[in-house]
């Protein structure tokens, strides 16, 4: 009775932090620019279908996606187990799903062998990370926390398939002995085809000793996943979550194709036909500025994809620019958008919505350098595998400096006066654009 | 072009008449050199096929491409709709481009400011030419040379073209060597986005020696490409690999063009 209570108070207290957080990044998504995107949904769901849950695009690389695959499933699959823990937990009883009989035995045995797995592919993946030390896990943005970051979950993984394995294991052998509350007269319940390997070692222990271990890893159990819930939105595994709304919203055109800016277009039309007549402005929509300097220019989608990056690398290890040395690295643009906005919001929560900290997403965070060195390939849209567009935020922030600062590079501002003076990014006249049709071949 | 004229919009338009398709010549296809070759090989074939086309001349500008993707939104619109008014005066229903910066913006890009075409590459048209049986080619000087593809980023990523231009030039019954980055992965040469009209940032490596490197390291005959920026790239790095006496890069317009006996 008493375990229950403070169950439920670990519970309640797991769930209110949770939901504060998710209220916060939610917040802090829509500081970002209006854009619908509510359009084609049954697209929408497919893309989503195919590449959040199927995870279609993580076959690129092969190992990697079997073991991803493993404990992706497992993870998932293990959360049905949880929620029978949890209403035990609640109602102090013992197995209470046992009802289903054999294909109980079946989930929990299906239960233990995914375990197993998730194990093997949590110690592949540490040692990746650790030993092996692929290259884009050590790149410049990958400082000590994004890489703790990845390992302590990998750790608290390991422990929890551990505790949920001994738990089977004393849970076996105390309904072996007989004990209260575990027996059943109808027999074993469950099925344990690997943590019954763990027998011979606990068989020795007395019945207070194998309760106590088995009440120590349940309890150890839930207020590991307790805990990993409310970590989940502070990390890089944000993306458990988020890699489905991300990719419902996709977005849907041709790679190539950039947004077109509305707002330019009505000063374009202005100044090719005085006459036209300019949209109404809203009575207190603040003036926008062209292009992002910080993150409220860019869109809450943009936002969105900044919060569901998992910090793989695939998209830097692929750029062009940063494979031949340049700063660039579309990760970290992901990454500086993420923790810029995280400061914003915490700000807002200090000092208020109007308050200005000073800092920019801009210089402060990402600095022109890496903006100008893209070549816009789309290679790293085609790699991420929960489809983020760190392009797009490139060329919000070239906007911004071409059209607030005009601050291109000296030659980019060479090729504008060109294509402005005799219409083509180089010195030639307009008038020979059809010499080649007179030349000989 | 000595065997043939080519006709302007505008010559055409006085005439009475209208063209199948309008040829987007573009800047580089207009003014560079080595692309003009391209141009006057897209030019030969869409002659000798029956192609009724016309190209716009000294009315074409630039599509505003390279200002779009450094962040010039305003010069690129500026562009767009001067372009648009004078291919919409025209009534242009179907253009026809052998660079596929020019083919993503007007194709993409346009639509948004009132510029409502059919689009297509060069690479499509010539497949379509060939599947419909009006261009017939054979192997030629190329018969069972080693051929390797390098995707543009705005045709392939950009617009999920890959298979067009591959299937045009394995007509010339090649030996077709995929380089390991192709397709989807393909790897840029390192002048989008304008990086063709500026110095690269600091690094340790120029992006179109990486990618040259990929494609020498196959011993191709030929470097095949379907764009105008690529063609400066790829052809800068056979150079800079002293490679250019056996190795050329040659786009897959004047592939065909050189194989058809007109
Ligand atoms: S689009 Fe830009 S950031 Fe993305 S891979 Fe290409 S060069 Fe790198
Ligand atoms: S943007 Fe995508 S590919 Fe890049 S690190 Fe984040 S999740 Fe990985």
């Amino acid at each position: 009775m008493l375990s229950s209570l403070l169950f439920l108070l670990l519970f309640g207290i797991a769930v209110y932090f949770f939901t504060k957080k998710i209220k916060e990044v939610n917040r802090n998504i829509n500081l970002g620019r209006d854009v619908d995107l509510n359009d084609y949904q049954s697209k929408r769901w497919k893309t989503m279908a195919m590449v959040a849950l199927g995870q279609s695009k993580m076959g690129t690389r092969p190992v990697a996606a079997f073991f991803h695959v493993l404990i992706y499933v497992g993870f998932i699959i293990i959360n049905i187990e949880v929620l029978e823990i949890i209403i035990d937990g609640i109602l102090g009883t013992h197995r209470i799903l046992s009802f289903m009989g054999s294909f109980y035995n079946f989930l929990i045995g299906s239960f233990e062998i995914l375990a197993v797995g998730v194990l093997a592919a949590c110690f592949v993946f540490l040692s990746r990370r650790n030993i092996v030390k692929l290259k884009r896990f050590w790149m410049r943005e990958m400082t000590s926390w994004p890489r703790s970051d990845a390992n302590i979950i990998l750790v608290v993984e390991i422990l929890l398939m551990s505790a949920f394995l001994i738990m089977n294991a004393t849970d076996h052998q105390l309904q072996l002995n007989g004990s209260q509350h575990y027996s059943n007269a109808n027999g074993i319940i469950g099925s344990f085809p690997i943590s019954s390997f763990l027998l011979p070692f606990i068989s020795g222990i007395s019945t207070d000793g194998l309760i106590l271990l088995e009440r120590s890893c349940w309890w150890f159990h839930i207020i590991g996943i307790l805990a990993f819930l409310n970590y989940v939105p502070y990390s890089k595994h944000f993306h458990i979550l988020l890699a489905f709304p991300n990719t419902y919203y996709s977005n849907l055109k041709p790679k190539g194709e950039f947004t077109n800016m509305q707002s330019v277009t009505n000063e374009v039309k202005l100044m090719l036909d005085p006459s036209s007549v300019p949209p109404p402005i809203e009575p207190n929509a603040s003036p926008r500025r062209f292009g992002a300097k910080d993150v409220q220019d860019l869109t809450w989608k943009q936002l969105m994809d900044s919060y569901s990056c998992t910090e793989c690398g695939r998209c830097t290890s692929v750029c062009p620019a940063n494979i031949t040395g340049k700063l660039l690295s579309p990760r970290k643009i992901m990454m500086d958008t993420r923790d810029r906005l995280e400061e914003v919001g915490k700000n807002i929560d200090k000092n208020g919505a109007s308050n200005d900290d000073g800092k920019t997403l801009l210089n402060d965070y990402i600095t022109p350098e890496e903006l100008w060195a893209c070549t816009s390939c789309n290679a790293c849209v085609q790699a991420c595998p929960v489809n983020i567009d760190p392009l797009s935020i490139i060329i919000d922030m070239r906007r911004y400096l071409v059209m607030e600062q005009s601050s291109a590079p000296a030659e980019l501002n060479g090729m504008f006066t060109k294509i402005e003076n005799n219409g083509a990014p180089w010195q030639f006249s307009p008038a020979d654009r059809l010499n080649w049709a007179k030349e000989e071949n | 072009m000595a065997d043939f004229k080519i006709h302007t919009m505008a010559e055409m338009a006085a005439a009475g008449e209208h063209p199948d398709v309008l040829f987007w010549v573009g800047c580089a296809g207009s003014f560079d050199d080595r692309s003009k070759k391209v141009t006057k090989a897209v030019a030969k074939i869409l002659f000798h096929t029956g192609v009724k086309f016309a190209v716009l001349g000294t009315e074409e500008s630039c599509t505003g491409d390279p200002a779009k993707r450094s962040g010039n939104e305003f010069l690129f619109q500026m562009q767009a709709m001067n372009n648009i008014a004078i291919l919409n005066g025209y009534n242009i229903t179907k253009i026809v481009t052998a660079c596929p910066h020019c083919f993503n913006t007007i194709k993409n890009e346009y639509p948004e400011l009132g510029g409502h075409y059919e689009v297509i590459h060069h690479s499509q048209l010539l497949q379509s030419l060939i599947d419909s049986g009006k261009l017939k080619v054979e192997g030629g000087d190329y018969k069972g040379k080693k051929i390797t593809f390098h995707d543009p980023c705005y045709l392939g990523r950009g617009n999920q073209e890959y298979e067009a231009p591959r299937s045009v030039i394995q007509k010339l019954d090649i030996e077709l060597n995929e380089m390991k980055r192709s397709r989807a992965n393909g790897l840029c040469c390192g002048a989008g986005g304008g990086q063709m009209f500026k110095e690269p940032e600091k690094g340790n490596k120029d992006i179109n020696i990486e990618r040259t490197e990929e494609a020498l390291s196959l011993n191709p005959d030929v470097i095949a490409v379907g764009c105008p920026f690529c063609m400066t790239m790829m052809t800068d790095g056979v150079k800079n690999f002293n490679k250019e006496s056996s190795v050329k890069v040659k786009d897959i317009a004047e592939m065909i063009a050189e194989a058809i006996d007109f």
